[in-house]
């Protein structure tokens, strides 16, 4: 699904589904410096499972138009916005790392229109390193590498995938590697300078589900301590032997949690 | 912190400990179908919505170890396990291309491969021009508006030619399409084509990474760096497929496009699956290669060495010599060694070369390469025979030429063997 928004082309995959007035509506809105591919598997699931779903490519990631947005805020306003175009009332939004920070801010912004949050490989604050910041503001390949082997659990760099011939190391580097010229650094920094996440968390009161990697490196699991408090009874899961990479290292973990948190 | 080497990857790429048994090695999962745990994830699976293994001809467990431990070792986004190499060149070309399509491939390939772009793929409408590897404008004179692919092997066979790879795929990268390179003779211990600029990787599984000659298997690796869409030359990844509820695979799967392409469609419609049991075999090739590779390289100096000093020989063509005109190139692209085939001239032409052979006693006289035992050949009468005359002075293939594939064995052994040979074959 391509349309334009604020003058820039919008892209957001939809499952090669088209969406169905009445249908429950699920937004998947991906990480830093990723796209929406990172989604397709639970994006191809909920399209055939009775849901309007739709993987979101951010403003200048993957296929939609435009420059990154510089903060956390701007990404869940021009969200909110998506979601106004596409005359949807209520979205379940579902972030993975940066991306579950933009969900939590658009509940905080409009929570009328979040039906609830799953909110994966998520921290309040999600402070970035300064060498990868360094890195990733001179487009240097040293902050792929950086990401690439705090992201996966060692046992995941190595292999064992689920999905069956693709080494996730190296497709999530590639898939890096399109989003390394200028956008990542963008997003690292909206992640390490947002600053309002304790007070989103306590301000929304939409359903919530955490899903943690207990090996993330990048967002540890007791990072999310503080979220966790401030979200008023937030489901937690957390995946054994999974680090942040969780969509690609644990599709299938991650799927049935996912199942677990709309079903409640 | 650093990636995992070559030699950690080579041991456990791809593979962890069975979770119900705890096998340290990777099981054979001799199962042609895996049970689904209910409908929904049954019908997800075929939808390409959920993760899993369903039917062992196009995913199995044990392949996949393999298939993830080779892109592992390449440097790829993953990989696709066949058959034979066969099997996976064919693979990768058919998911690339349609009839009306048109190959630039270098000469100096395997007969077989020679085969296919010669005679098998015009019946269906994709036609090869052959070129010169060691020219590289070549390639480029012969691209034309159809053309979808470039392809060569990294070292001929069999007289070593050594592609320029680096320049070759911007040719080719020029014209929007990608370079793909057979590897077998350089396996990724020696080369990695990756980092050079090649696009796809093929392996037949059956010479070094296996090594041992006991199993037929092939792979294609991606290096998940080329732009389908950008090119807009490849609707088989740029455009709604209707066999899988009109996916598009560039749309949805990104850098490993090709790869889910040539499984679900490749490996499901024309079958040429590798079998478990058969990457098991090659999997325990792939934890030794590294000192398999070092150990082949250093027989083969040893013998190119005598080789280069015997009367009976006319010249030999192995890119470590000065003589050899990919020497320099040679020196860049592979400083751990030009590997273990090559070739030599004998004096005497197809008598001597008759008599050169059946004198071999270490030597065995098949055809196939890179097994831990060392082999030996006569081109022009076996595996290039179905090429006619010009293909065969093009491909510098001559009645005296004669293939060695050096093993493991002492290489005072080797170097007897062959001295006792070639005087025999003078005689």
């Amino acid at each position: 699904m391509e349309f334009e928004l604020n003058n820039q082309i919008v892209f957001a995959a939809t499952g090669r589904e088209d969406l169905v007035p009445g249908l429950p509506t699920v937004i998947f809105i991906h990480g830093a410096g990723l796209d929406h591919t990172v989604w397709t598997l639970f994006n191809r699931y909920y399209a055939r499972n009775g849901y309007n779903s739709i993987a979101v490519d951010l403003p200048g990631r993957g296929r939609s138009g435009g420059v990154p947005l510089s903060s956390i805020e701007e990404n869940a306003r021009w969200l909110l916005d998506f979601i106004r175009a596409l005359k949807l009332e209520q979205a379940a939004l579902v972030g993975h790392s940066m991306g579950s920070l933009v969900a939590l801010e658009a509940a905080y912004q409009a929570q009328a229109a979040v039906e609830r949050l799953v909110l994966l490989g998520a921290a309040v604050p999600m402070p970035v390193a300064d060498p990868l910041l360094h890195a990733a503001r001179t487009n240097d390949h040293g902050a792929v590498d950086m990401i690439m082997l705090y992201s996966h659990a060692y046992a995941s760099q190595l292999g064992g995938n689920p999905v069956a011939g693709i080494n996730i190391l190296n497709s999530n580097m590639r898939l890096l590697e399109r989003g390394l010229e200028n956008v990542l650094y963008a997003d690292l920094k909206a992640c390490h300078e947002y600053d309002n996440g304790l007070v989103a968390a306590r301000g929304v009161d939409n359903p919530v589900t955490l899903i943690l990697g207990e090996e993330d490196r990048m967002t540890p699991p007791p990072q999310a301590t503080d979220l966790i408090n401030a979200l008023d009874n937030a489901k937690v899961e957390i995946l054994p032997e999974c680090g942040h990479m969780m969509l690609s290292e644990q599709p299938e973990a991650v799927h049935r949690a996912l199942a677990r948190s709309f079903h409640e | 912190m650093k990636y995992p080497g070559f030699d950690t990857i080579s041991l456990h790429g791809g593979q962890r400990p069975d979770p119900v048994t705890g096998a340290r090695a990777a099981p054979i999962y001799q199962t042609t179908s895996f049970v689904f745990r209910e409908t929904d994830q049954a019908s997800s699976m075929f939808d390409m919505a959920r993760s899993g293994h369903v039917y062992s001809r196009i995913s199995n467990p044990t392949v996949g170890v393999l298939e993830e431990r080779i892109a592992g070792l390449e440097g790829g986004t993953g990989a696709v396990a066949a058959a034979s190499g066969m099997a996976a060149i064919h693979l990768a070309v058919c998911t690339l291309m349609d009839g009306g399509s048109h190959i630039v491939s270098s000469h100096a390939l395997y007969g077989g491969t020679h085969n296919l772009f010669s005679y098998t793929l015009p019946r269906f409408g994709i036609e090869t021009t052959f070129v010169d590897p060691r020219d590289p404008d070549a390639f480029k004179r012969a691209i034309r508006p159809e053309t979808r692919l470039v392809y060569a092997e990294t070292i001929g066979n069999p007289r070593c030619e050594v592609l320029d790879i680096e320049t070759v795929a911007g040719i080719a990268h020029d014209a929007q399409v990608p370079l793909m390179l057979d590897s077998t003779l350089t396996t990724p211990y020696l080369l990695k084509p990756f980092e050079h600029g090649a696009d796809i990787v093929i392996h037949s599984l059956t010479k070094f990474i296996g090594g041992h000659g006991v199993a037929i298997g092939g792979i294609v690796v991606d290096s998940g760096r080329f732009d389908w869409d950008n090119s807009g030359k490849f609707k088989t990844l740029t455009e709604p497929y209707p066999g899988i509820l009109d996916i598009d695979f560039a749309e949805d799967f990104g850098p490993d496009a090709f790869l889910h392409r040539a499984r679900r469609e490749g490996l499901r419609d024309f079958g040429a699956a590798l079998s478990p049991a058969n990457a098991f075999y090659i999997l325990q090739g792939v934890e030794t290669l590294a000192l398999r590779m070092d150990k082949h390289v250093a027989n083969t100096r040893k013998i190119v060495e005598c080789l280069d000093n015997n009367e009976a020989v006319e010249y030999v063509t192995y890119p470590e010599l000065p003589a050899h005109g990919d020497h320099e190139l040679a020196k860049k692209l592979l400083p751990r060694g030009c590997g273990s085939v090559f070739s030599f001239e004998l004096a005497g032409g197809r008598a001597a070369g008759r008599k050169f052979i059946e004198s071999l006693k270490v030597f065995s006289h098949l055809a196939n390469v890179g097994d831990a035992k060392s082999l030996v050949i006569h081109p022009a009468s076996t595996t290039h025979s179905r090429m006619d005359d010009d293909a065969l002075k093009q491909a510098g293939i001559s009645e005296g030429l004669v293939r060695l594939s050096v093993g493991l064995e002492d290489p005072d052994d080797l170097v007897d063997d062959l001295k006792r040979a070639l005087y025999r074959s003078q005689i």
